[in-house]
Parts: structure tokens; C-alpha cells; sequence
């Protein structure tokens, strides 16, 4: 922060880059934290068999379905922690303070997030789909949904943490605040799918997604910053 | 404008305004919705395939209606807090949200019993069912969270951006019949160059919808007015007020024991 008030002032993509990179750099210090979501993702998927039927064409109808609820799971569990440490040792004071718009910072960590949290889950998803039996010309179709829809839950979910990040309180406020948001996005993800299976043009729950994808990159940031504002005063 | 509106930044000054608006408000709805739900469910004809069970549309549209009438008028006032940091309207949002969370519990049950004789079913997962039910857990959502903070200022800021965040929820509300077009009847009353309900049925529901709108604002003034007074209860106005009550309530109480002593 000193050289930011003697030197010339901080420009926006440099400020946008160091966060991008400091986020990428504290994952790789921590990979426990990368690789629980991804266990999460595949314990939930697992119990889907065991609780409903392993028959093979029940797997198939429930199997988009349940990947992409087990996906919004594991979000909030990556969603949880996205702020806290930051809020606890003071870096989003810093980032207050600093001449660089709040809502640019904070779109650089979510960028980061995505990509070292949710991009992952996307990854893994052809496993999973071989596990719950999905056919596979409705794979592509599956990971092109979960590819533009986790980023619009994180965004979302960032919002809600940033807004309860200041109380002592575990993620059922979070879940409360946030799950209800995501009910539109797994509509069209869902509706997608089907359409896939039935190999009829989804560009239509395609095109809404990535509207709804532009819209919360746009305002998620500008939220955010205005939640934790309110959060550190 | 501004100048007209600029004085109710001042929390007094809403607060008054509350309470003459309020008597206003409340007599509104008691004669609308006396006359409305009188007209409706006795004088009203029957429908030619509903039978009289489809007289509860007199409860269901007006508390469907309203609660996201109130969901809208709610995140406005977030932003009018957040935006001109004006505290009255952060103080607004969380007067709204448990009259609008009532509403829109009304809206779902009601159209659980219509649903039943209706569709077979008290509820079905259609796209406008599952949508109020959204705006419920919003409205829940908004609440639990005004609750868990210790600090109201900020307590009222957070659920205003909440506020701010879901009245995205409120339009995919309205448009979910058309984008989905499934089991729930079209709106049959907002196209009023041609409506698709007789004027027999309509003047009532009219008067009904009118009739819920006045609850709405009579219960949020006096909700808003409530939450003005405890958030500023040590501040010198509200004190003013309490000893002039005080006051005026010992001078009557002695003048009445000067009439019973004469």
C-alpha cells in the first residue's frame, strides 16, 4: 500500500492482474481448499445411486440433474469462504483504501475463483456423466451448461457472502440468502440438458444463460463491493 | 419535486406523515374490501366451468398481486437508501418485507385451495407456483438477514442490497407464463382493452385488488412508524413527544379528578 501513495498511482489492469495473481498464488499454498469442493462434487453425485436406484435408466434421467445440483453444492461451499479470510486479516480494508475501484477488484477474485474452484468441477463433470450413465452426445452439452452456469453462481453466492461475512454465522443464513437466487439458472441449465437429449437446438436456454451470465458479471462486482462497504464500517 | 420530497429525509417528518396517512389507508381498505369480497362472493355469477369455487380468485390475485408489488416497492426503497444514503428508506425495506413475506403466503395457499379442486393437486410445479415460492424465501431471505445483524444501520444496508439483488426474481415472476406457458391460467385482467373476464367479475376484484393495496400501505406505515420511533427512541424528538403524550395524559387525568372532587 505505501508505494501506491509515494510512487505514480496504480493502474486499473496492473491492480486487476496482482489480485488475479495473489488469488491464484494463496490457492496453490492451500490445495486441500482446491480439492474439497471437487470431493464434495463427487461424494454427492455417489449418493444419488445409492438413495434413488442404480438402475441404469433411472440414472440416466436424474443423472444432469443431480450434477448439477451436487455443482451447487460444492459452490457453496467454495462461495462460504470466498471473503472471509480477506475480511479477517484486513486485506478488504485495504482494497478500501487503494485508488482502484472496489468493484475491479473484486471481479479479479472472482475471476481467479473460477478458475481455480469451479473450473475444476467443469473438468470433472465426463466422469461423473460415465457414473450416472448420461449418454454421451449429451456430455458437451452438460459441461457447455455447467461452463457458463458456475460462474453466475459464484458471482451470486459472492454476493450473499459479502453481505454475511461480518457474522459469526455458519452458511445456513448464506444457503437461505443465496440458494433461492439460484433456482432461474438451474431451470435453464436443466432445460438445456433436456433439450440436448433429445437432440433438439438448445441455443435458446443457451443464449438466456450467457444473458444472465453478462448480467451478473456487470452488477455482481458492483453489489459485492457495496456489501462489503456495509460490512466494514 | 425535490423540494416537496426533501423534507422526509427527516425522520420526524416521515414519522408524521405515517400516522396521518395511516387512518386514511385503513378506512380504504375496510370499505373496499367489505364491498369488494361482498360483491364477489354473493353477488357475483358463477363461472361457466369454475363453478362459485373460482370466487377465491377475489383473495388469490389480489395477495399474488401485491406481494410482488411489494417485493419491487421494496427494492426501490433499497435503492433510494443505498443510492442518496437516505436511512428512512433503508428503515422502509424491512417495514415491507414481513407485510409483503404475509402476502405472499396468502397468494400460495390460496392458490393451494384453488389448486386442489381445479388441477387435481395442491400444488404442481409450475414455473409461477415455483416463482412465488421463490419470492417467499426472498422475502425470508431479506428478513433472517436484517435479524442476524446486531447493528441495525448496517443490518438495513445489507438487506437492502439483498433487496437490490432479488428484484431481478420479480420480473422472471411475470414473464414466467409466457416463457413457460404451462398449467396456470394466462392473466386475464391486465389486457384491459379486450379482458377475458365478464365485467360482473372484474369490478369486484378490481375493488378487492384496490382493497389489499391499502392493507399493504396501512400496515407498512404503521410498520415504518414503529421502526422510525425505535431506532430513534433516544434521540430529543421522540423524547419531546413521549413527555408531551405524558403531559397531556396527567393534565386530563387531573382535570378529571377535579371533576370528580367539584
Amino acid at each position: 500500500m505505501n508505494n501506491l501513495s509515494t510512487s505514480k498511482p496504480l493502474s486499473y489492469w496492473s491492480a486487476f492482474k496482482s489480485i488475479f495473481i495473489r488469488e491464484i498464488k494463496l490457492a496453490w499454498q492451500k490445495p486441500t481448499q482446491l480439492v474439497q469442493p471437487v470431493v464434495f462434487f463427487l461424494i454427492v453425485v455417489t449418493l444419488f445411486p445409492l438413495g434413488i436406484s442404480p438402475a441404469p435408466k433411472t440414472l440416466q434421467m436424474i443423472g444432469p440433474g443431480v450434477i448439477w445440483i451436487a455443482a451447487i453444492l460444492a459452490i457453496m461451499l467454495v462461495v462460504e469462504r470466498l471473503f472471509r479470510q480477506d475480511f479477517q486479516e484486513g486485506t478488504i480494508e485495504a482494497w478500501l483504501l487503494s485508488t482502484v475501484p472496489m468493484s475491479l477488484l473484486v471481479g479479479a477474485k472472482l475471476l481467479a475463483a473460477w478458475f481455480i474452484s469451479c473450473s475444476v468441477l467443469v473438468l470433472i463433470t465426463p466422469v461423473l456423466a460415465l457414473l450416472m450413465n448420461i449418454e454421451t452426445h449429451v456430455i458437451p452439452a452438460l459441461m457447455l451448461s455447467l461452463m457458463v452456469g458456475t460462474p453466475i453462481l459464484l458471482f451470486v453466492g459472492a454476493i450473499g457472502n459479502a453481505l454475511t461475512v461480518g457474522l459469526n454465522q455458519g452458511g445456513v443464513l448464506l444457503s437461505l440468502l443465496v440458494l433461492p437466487l439460484y433456482i432461474p439458472v438451474l431451470i435453464f441449465a436443466t432445460s438445456l440438458i433436456e433439450a440436448a437429449t433429445l437432440n433438439m437446438s438448445y441455443t435458446g436456454q443457451m443464449s438466456i444463460l450467457i444473458s444472465m451470465l453478462l448480467v451478473s458479471c456487470f452488477f455482481a462486482p458492483v453489489a459485492i463491493a457495496a456489501a462489503l462497504k456495509n460490512t466494514v464500517n | 419535486m425535490w423540494k416537496w420530497l426533501h423534507p422526509y429525509a427527516k425522520a420526524e417528518t416521515t414519522y408524521k406523515l405515517c400516522y396521518r396517512l395511516l387512518p386514511y389507508f385503513s378506512w380504504l381498505a375496510v370499505i373496499t374490501l367489505v364491498s369488494g369480497s361482498i360483491w364477489g362472493l354473493f353477488y357475483a355469477p358463477s363461472d361457466y366451468q369454475q363453478g362459485d369455487s373460482f370466487r377465491i380468485i377475489y383473495f388469490h390475485v389480489p395477495t399474488a398481486i401485491w406481494s410482488m408489488g411489494a417485493y419491487t416497492s421494496m427494492a426501490i426503497c433499497g435503492l433510494i437508501g443505498i443510492v442518496w444514503q437516505i436511512r428512512n428508506a433503508e428503515l422502509a425495506v424491512y417495514a415491507i418485507a414481513p407485510v409483503g413475506a404475509a402476502f405472499t403466503f396468502l397468494a400460495l395457499i390460496s392458490g393451494a385451495i384453488w389448486g386442489k379442486p381445479m388441477w387435481g393437486a395442491w400444488w404442481v410445479w409450475d414455473a409461477r407456483l415455483t416463482s412465488e415460492l421463490i419470492l417467499l424465501f426472498l422475502y425470508l431471505g431479506v428478513i433472517a438477514l436484517y435479524n442476524s445483524f446486531e447493528d441495525k444501520r448496517t443490518a438495513a444496508r445489507a438487506s437492502s442490497i439483498l433487496a437490490i439483488v432479488g428484484v431481478i426474481n420479480v420480473p422472471i415472476i411475470h414473464y414466467s407464463v409466457e416463457w413457460w406457458n404451462t398449467l396456470h391460467q394466462g392473466a386475464s385482467i391486465t389486457k384491459f382493452d379486450k379482458p377475458s373476464i365478464s365485467p360482473d367479475m372484474l369490478w369486484p376484484l378490481l375493488l378487492n385488488i384496490s382493497g389489499f393495496l391499502f392493507v399493504l400501505a396501512a400496515l407498512v406505515c404503521l410498520r415504518l412508524a414503529n421502526q422510525i420511533l425505535i431506532n430513534d427512541a433516544r434521540r430529543p424528538w421522540v423524547k419531546a413527544m413521549v413527555s408531551e403524550k405524558t403531559n397531556k395524559a396527567e393534565q386530563s387525568k387531573n382535570r378529571a379528578t377535579l371533576a370528580d372532587k367539584e
